[in-house]
């Protein structure tokens, strides 16, 4: 859907944009909508109500309220507008060399902007009306000089992010000039929140400003919506009603310049399609698994048999595994292996009842330590999560939480599964972070997150899965984000922990080496379907099914070096 | 040095890099600058793919950054095609562009999520003075060259899986006819056989257009497979160079040694021995 679309489907974006439209027409259509001048005094009619060709009645000097009205809008409306020129004109650039510079111009410009936002409103007004004299634009300028941050400091801030973007490091390369990458790739992002800004800070103008007529520092002759609040006050005793005209215009234009803005970062910010409301697909409870065992004897740690998983629902439902066998025998090795997008991923985390958002299992059984897994209610799965099945996830640094100690982040599920004191718990803390090879367990304990490397991340979480004596261990590619050699250290700890504790591993991973090196058996899939099934050695060196093979030939092992450069023989073209 | 039988060495060098030094500003208020690279030497000749290998906060990347003039250089010289280039900017540093492209490591980041595809492929052309019905025809010849059908010009990056996008950096890399591209781990964020075809396509490149590579990467298997020359990086130094089958079959330098064990083989048997191999050399290193 293009933006011009989903504006069109907003509603709150068409009301308060219509709304808006509205109010700007009849401002600038006044000279035709009111048929008298709004100066025009008919000093006996003071106060008087609403008559034909005077629909408002008459203000304090006998003058036609509707035609003040209108007229008045277009001097406020105007003085917010050049307060808005104004404020972009001088925070957007500085805004964009700021951020895409930096050096000495982002120092002077940030302190330039602090001080500004530093500085009463108010009274700088004030200062500047006594200064510069009465005149409204010039205030206004003022005005669009003190709201110039607010734009300065958004765009700064998208820009400097922009700037580390891969692209645009891609489009200087590509030989362009940084007035280019800028109009190109930076202003593209800064758009859509600079529009946003200026529907809110238009609602601010036109309040400051009716606030200034308000207290009477503008010129005094030229009606404006500020003024005609000031002249009712006065008169608040003899006509309240005079009051309610000019408020109404102010309110309904700042409310719908709001409602606008925020109808605007829905339109503009709205990237992805709607996700059809995922706690409810959560929800959804499997009917208890009704197909039979089809492929005979069932493993006593982990069986699967049939699982089904899918995502979105209806016409649009995509199923992203699609009847996975799978068993994994107590002290056995297990590697599930495939593409980005194979399901085995999907697979582990069916298993451990921890699919994401919008996903759900919709077939097949899996048995966890002779328990059924699917379906089961959330609080026996806790249980069986904490006790029975353990987790090392992919990207360790991701999996801690950078608030807290290490320590901390261990002790408390120790003390939540086992009941254990906060002393006991961390005794058992710094015995496991020993068992997983940490040479210096105190120190990493007391450690936050960002102090330690992957490897040791990793390491921690290794020692987390292993608090609660876990039988099934469920890995999900735990060496990928590691370097090489960590890589090595880590696999041979999983080895060891392994065969000390005889643990039954679930092992995802797209690598065949680490396949190689840790696993008794293999699973390989394909778009959702478990394709092979076997023993390492048969998979990884007589690979039955064609898909295996595409994948054991893909492997860079074997292949011989490239042979030594030769010189091109093609002879030099003279430049 | 290798390239001893060429008649006029030093003419022959495409890239020439010198005792290159890179250091980053410390953290906190007037901490001691970083150094992140402690004088490296490398060079490519014409035609040629030279690996740079190493772990993560090794320096491969940054040698990449500094030799496209993506960080500052603090020591030491880059020579390119006969001409220092280490300070290079702005006007300079764009007619440079003309012959020293690149490929990133990240497909998803490193084009534009906004723009059409043959929009970011365009751009080049557009900055070397092509414009209109040249440049939709040289983006389609493109498009042909890294096998994308035409319609991709007009679909947005997302409409692409991560293979198919580096297939699209590449193309970026190649719009205006480069000698040199800086490879920064193109395919280590691919799947295994997406991994295997996208070398491929750069092997034939090479062999079509003579280009040269200077091809960074973690996996030594991919260096093996790709490279004439490789260099291993570690901390900063490079520690080892040579003929790509010496270098990663039989490395000399302990820590080569070490990271080609470290990586795990597909084959059981293979890997056991690996294994006990890292095991000794472990047990050698401690004693």
């Amino acid at each position: 859907m293009s933006t011009a679309q989903r504006f069109l489907r907003n509603p709150q974006a068409m009301a308060s944009s219509a709304l808006l439209a509205l109010i700007v027409a009849a401002v600038l259509l006044a000279p035709v909508l009111a048929s008298h001048l709004p100066g025009a005094a008919e000093l006996g009619k003071a106060f008087a109500g609403p008559e034909p060709g005077h629909p408002l009645g008459f203000d304090s000097a006998g003058r036609d309220v509707w035609s003040r009205l209108l007229h008045g809008g277009g001097n406020s409306l105007g003085g917010a507008l050049i307060a808005l020129v104004v404020a972009l004109g001088l925070g957007v650039p500085s805004g964009l060399v700021a951020g895409y510079y930096g050096k000495w111009f982002d120092s002077l410009a940030n302190w330039a902007s602090n001080f500004v936002m530093a500085l009463p409103a108010m009274i700088v007004l004030l200062a500047s009306r006594a200064i510069l004299g009465p005149t409204v634009p010039v205030l206004m300028v003022v005005l669009g000089v003190l709201v110039a941050p607010s734009f300065f400091r958004l765009v700064r801030g998208i820009v400097a992010n922009v700037r580390r973007e891969l692209y645009v490091d891609a489009a200087r390369v590509s030989g362009l000039r940084d007035r280019r990458i800028i109009a190109r790739h930076v202003l593209i992002v800064v758009r859509a929140p600079i529009i946003i800004q200026v529907a809110l800070v238009a609602g601010i103008a036109i309040g400051l400003q009716a606030g200034l007529e308000f207290l009477g520092i503008g010129s005094g002759d030229a009606p404006t919506w500020g003024a005609m609040l000031n002249e009712a006050f006065q008169n608040l005793q003899r006509n309240p009603l005079l009051m309610l005209w000019p408020g109404l215009a102010l309110g309904l234009t700042s409310a719908a310049l709001v409602l606008l803005a925020s109808a605007l970062r829905d339109v503009l910010e709205d990237r992805g399609a709607p996700v059809p409301n995922p706690r409810a697909a959560r929800r959804v409870r499997v009917d208890p698994p009704t197909t039979p065992d089809t492929a005979g004897e069932r493993a006593s740690l982990l069986s699967v048999r049939d699982l089904a998983v899918s995502y979105g629902h209806g016409a649009t439902a995509v199923e992203v595994v699609r009847g996975v066998d799978l068993d994994v025998a107590e002290g056995e090795v297990v590697g599930l292996v495939g593409q980005s997008g194979s399901g085995k991923s999907q697979t582990a985390f069916s298993v451990l009842g921890i699919l994401p958002e919008g996903g759900r299992v919709t077939r097949g059984s899996v048995l966890v330590a002779g328990t059924e897994v699917v379906g089961l209610p959330e609080k026996e799965y806790r249980a069986l999560r904490g006790g029975v099945i353990a987790y090392v996830p992919q990207e360790p640094m991701s999996n801690l939480d950078p608030a807290f100690t290490v320590g901390s982040q261990l002790v408390e599920p120790i003390r939540v599964r086992l009941g254990s004191s906060r002393k006991a718990a961390t005794e058992r803390a710094l015995d496991l972070l020993r068992q997983v090879d940490i040479t210096d367990p105190r120190r990493v304990f007391d450690s936050h997150p960002h102090e330690i490397s992957g490897g040791m991340a990793q390491r921690v979480l290794i020692a987390g899965a292993m608090s609660c004596d876990p039988h099934l261990l469920i890995a999900d590619e735990p060496t990928t984000a590691l370097d090489v050699t960590v890589q090595a250290e880590v696999l041979d700890l999983l080895r060891r922990l392994q065969a000390e504790r005889g643990l039954g591993v679930l092992l995802v991973t797209h690598n065949l080496g680490v396949v190689a090196d840790l696993c008794d058996r293999v699973a390989v899939m394909e778009a959702g379907r478990v394709v092979e099934t076997g023993d390492v050695e048969q998979v990884l060196k007589r690979p039955r099914h064609p898909y295996t093979r595409t994948l054991v030939e893909a492997v860079l092992d074997d292949v011989p070096a490239r042979p030594a450069w030769v010189a091109p023989r093609i002879a030099e073209v003279p430049a | 040095m290798s390239g001893s039988a060429l008649s006029d060495p030093a003419s022959a060098r495409i890239l020439d890099v010198r005792d290159l030094r890179v250091s980053f500003p410390g953290k906190g208020w007037r901490a001691p600058r970083v150094d992140v690279l402690h004088g490296v030497s490398l060079d490519i000749r014409p035609g040629e793919t030279v690996g740079l290998v190493g772990e993560s906060g090794s320096g491969k990347t940054t040698i990449g950054r500094a030799v496209l003039g993506l960080v500052p250089v603090s020591g030491g010289t880059v020579e390119f095609r006969g001409e220092r280039i280490e300070h290079a900017t702005g006007r300079r540093r764009r007619l440079l562009s003309r012959h020293l492209q690149v490929v990133f490591q990240d497909p998803y980041a490193s084009l534009n999520p906004s723009i059409p595809v043959g929009e970011t492929l365009a751009e080049p052309l557009h900055a070397q003075g092509m414009t209109g019905h040249d440049a939709r025809r040289k983006v389609s010849d493109l498009l042909d060259r890294v096998k994308l059908p035409g319609d991709a010009a007009q679909r947005l990056p997302r409409e692409f899986s991560g293979g198919q996008r580096q297939r699209i950096a590449i193309a970026r890399a190649l719009a205006i006819g480069p000698e040199l591209i800086v490879c920064d781990e193109p395919v280590s964020a691919l799947d295994l056989t997406t991994q295997r075809t996208v070398l491929d396509l750069l092997l034939e490149i090479q062999q079509q257009t003579g280009v040269a590579y200077l091809f960074i990467s973690h996996d030594l298997s991919v260096v093996r497979y790709l490279c004439h020359r490789v260099s291993v990086i570690h901390r900063g130094h490079i520690v080892e160079s040579g003929e790509a089958g010496q270098v990663t079959t039989a490395p000399r330098h302990p820590y080569t040694q070490r990271l080609l064990l470290s990586a795990p083989v597909a084959d059981p048997a293979a890997q056991r021995a690996h294994r006990i191999a890292l095991h000794r050399r472990r047990i050698e290193e401690t004693a």
